[in-house]
């Protein structure tokens, strides 16, 4: 049964520290970043309070706070730390480091967009360029999606099938500092889902004593990452158990993604974060006139739900994918060459556009995506797309 | 000597975001006035900064200028200078930037001796992201990251630099405007690494938790700390206690790199040659 929840109004950021604070972890190393700052800070003051237990480190980089929060987790701590943006790219070394070494560190990202020119709103060219680095990945529409997947992500990385690191990303500024009402579970609740966190191997165990890291050459390196694509394969399974068991707790229902009146839907956008918020807002406008439209947001990203996505936009005749981080390929951004790969499988292939939107902050409003699903009809009519790859509200 | 600023300033830009009695305005103002005392070419002026509060100063310079990355300004000027040496490159900094994320290129820089002038914003503490101790945050003061005062000791930049190599320290403070400008010419016309510590005052993040709640006060607060080199040297440790220097700490001539780099070039075009 679920459990009885406090309504509170909190910023994203203020959602996911009072998570960390139900959390407890054992350490959280970190260094300030906009828009990612007050979620450490308004954790410190409950370290400063013995609201917590936590170790906390303050350290002179990203690079030293990802290290330290790997290094925490070696010695058998469930440790956590928080960025955003040139943070995030300034640990990318350290990013690998973590998913080889079966860290099932959990780390809040507030996605920002990354230099240059410098920028300090939303886009999602951090967490896109940060895909390939074996982090299980996951995004909130909302304050209260990002405090609910923290506390799954904990259970999600710490799984002995999968012992992989979780990245729990959430849009900056827009959710991180916009106020909104959300559930909070009690604390005793969140305590005993995520459990205490017992290692198998760990540093510092003296009866076992362990070698992280060792030069794997020709010998066993591709033995390590094969053993990482294997445990990402877990993670779906796992995503979708601890999904189930949260439900019961929070009455709330997670999946790889959310379809927002796609069932009969002809015309569909796929939408990460908190652009779907405003999207959902257009698809009710555009049913109520009638219309068959609707709307897919993906949570998880890694592992990379391909044959549901699949499944899920099988039946739709024309679907737009909106990246809010370009890859300068020529050839789309990363959720459309992805999800376009996917449907490849299928022997119903929708028409499929992309659109590169919300750049650096650049608000979306519901009139640009009315107009997106306005470009799928009129491709519906032509029986094709005139332009592959649409910047959306750009000047030239 | 009246200053025009707007052939210095983009006066477009204004106003700036730096809080209500932030120091860096003045920190910024002596930069410019030690520019147009000395006469420099603008044109052949190059002015890098990395991030945070200082890191926005170059961006109301009406200057060729750089914003770069957290810490890394110095290695981009590095980049500039070996390219171009011709150019005069003033490197804007803070003390996050310089000792923390970025500490490294600092003391790279002064062992090299590279010909360029970094100016260190010290405000104490990270400002932009509104109040975490930094490595010069002095012990005992409160910061959002600190509720119980700071434990650990901060740095001396200019001892680093000095000791790291540098040939040209000083440092001077907002309340001594004249004298910063005067430094700064110094660092400026210095044939290698030039380093100024500017102690700029933060009232907003660090003054209000420090019992310093106006400009006024912090800039009392230098005031009362700051003794000129000279008498400096005549203090005993325990008369030190609580205060730093303010002047120019070193300046010494040694080889500097990009004369040395352009010596090595014509020494092995010659040989080429032969």
């Amino acid at each position: 049964m679920a459990a009885e929840q406090k309504r509170v109004a909190m910023t994203g950021n203020e959602a996911v520290a009072h998570c960390m604070r139900q959390i407890d972890p054992d350490v959280v190393a970190a260094y300030p970043i906009t828009p990612q700052t007050d979620i450490v800070q308004y954790f410190s003051t409950f370290v400063s309070n013995g609201q917590v237990k936590t170790e906390f480190v303050t350290v002179e980089s990203e690079h030293s706070a990802m290290s330290a929060t790997l290094g925490a987790s070696m010695a058998g701590a469930r440790a956590m730390t928080a960025t955003s943006s040139q943070g995030l790219a300034l640990m990318w070394e350290v990013l690998h480091i973590t998913s080889s070494y079966r860290a099932p560190v959990v780390m809040p990202v507030v996605n920002r967009a990354l230099s240059g020119p410098i920028n300090i709103h939303c886009d999602h060219s951090d967490t896109m360029g940060s895909l390939t680095t074996g982090w299980i990945q996951l995004y909130s529409e909302s304050a209260q999606e990002a405090y609910d997947n923290l506390i799954q992500a904990v259970r999600i990385a710490e799984h002995p099938d999968v012992l992989l690191p979780v990245m729990v990303c959430q849009d900056g500024f827009i959710t991180s500092h916009g106020i909104e009402n959300l559930n909070l579970l009690p604390d005793e609740t969140v305590k005993q889902f995520v459990g205490e966190y017992k290692p198998e191997h760990y540093l510092l165990d003296l009866e076992n004593p362990i070698t992280v890291g060792p030069l794997a050459l020709q010998d066993y390196y591709t033995e390590v990452k094969y053993q990482q694509a294997k445990a990402m394969e877990n993670a779906k399974q796992v995503i979708l158990d601890v999904a189930a068991e949260y439900e019961k707790i929070s009455g709330r229902k997670y999946g790889f993604f959310e379809a927002y009146k796609l069932d009969d839907a002809e015309r569909a956008i796929v939408v990460l974060s908190s652009t779907a918020g405003t999207a959902k807002a257009v698809v009710d406008s555009l049913r109520a006139r009638g219309e068959k439209v609707g709307l897919l947001k993906p949570r998880v990203l890694r592992p990379f739900p391909a044959k549901e996505l699949v499944d899920a936009l099988s039946s739709v005749q024309a679907v737009a994918i909106m990246d809010r981080a370009d890859t300068f390929s020529t050839a789309g951004g990363q959720l459309f060459v992805e999800i376009r790969s996917a449907l490849y499988e299928s022997d119903k292939r929708p028409l499929m556009k992309n659109y590169i939107l919300g750049l650096g902050g650049r608000d979306t409003t519901t009139r640009e995506i009315t107009k997106v699903y306005s470009d799928l009809a009129a491709a519906l009519e032509k029986g094709r797309v005139e332009e592959l790859i649409t910047h959306l509200d750009v000047r030239e | 000597m009246a200053l025009p600023l707007e052939q210095y300033l983009r006066v477009a830009k204004m106003p700036h975001i730096w809080c209500p009695g932030c120091g860096h305005g003045i920190v910024l103002q002596a930069i410019v006035r030690a520019i147009h005392e000395l006469g420099i070419d603008t044109e052949k002026t190059v002015i890098v900064s990395g991030i945070g509060c200082s890191a926005r100063a170059p961006g109301y310079l009406h200057f060729d200028t750089l914003h770069t990355t957290h810490g890394r300004a110095i290695a981009f000027a590095t980049g500039i200078k070996l390219a171009k040496p011709e150019l005069n490159v003033i490197v804007i900094t803070g003390d996050g930037d310089a000792a923390a994320i970025g500490g490294n290129h600092l003391i790279h820089a002064a062992r090299r001796n590279l010909d360029i002038t970094v100016i260190c914003f010290n405000n104490n503490i990270y400002g932009m992201t509104s109040g975490q101790y930094s490595p010069l945050t002095p012990q005992g003061s409160y910061a959002t990251t600190s509720p119980y005062g700071m434990l650990e000791k901060p740095f001396d930049l200019c001892n680093l630099v000095m000791g790291a190599g540098g040939t040209f320290a000083a440092r001077s403070t907002t309340y001594h405007a004249r004298q910063l400008t005067n430094v700064i010419k110094e660092a400026i016309s210095h044939k290698g690494f030039a380093f100024v510590d500017a102690l700029s005052q933060c009232p907003t993040y660090f003054g209000r938790r420090n019992k310093l709640r106006t400009p006024l006060d912090m800039m009392n607060w230098f005031k009362d700390r700051a003794v000129p080199v000279n008498a400096w040297e005549k203090l005993s440790p325990e008369e030190r206690e609580d205060k730093f220097p303010i002047g120019v700490l070193k300046k010494t001539q040694a080889t500097e790199l990009t004369e040395v780099y352009k010596e090595l070039i014509q020494q092995l075009q010659q040989r080429g040659g032969e």
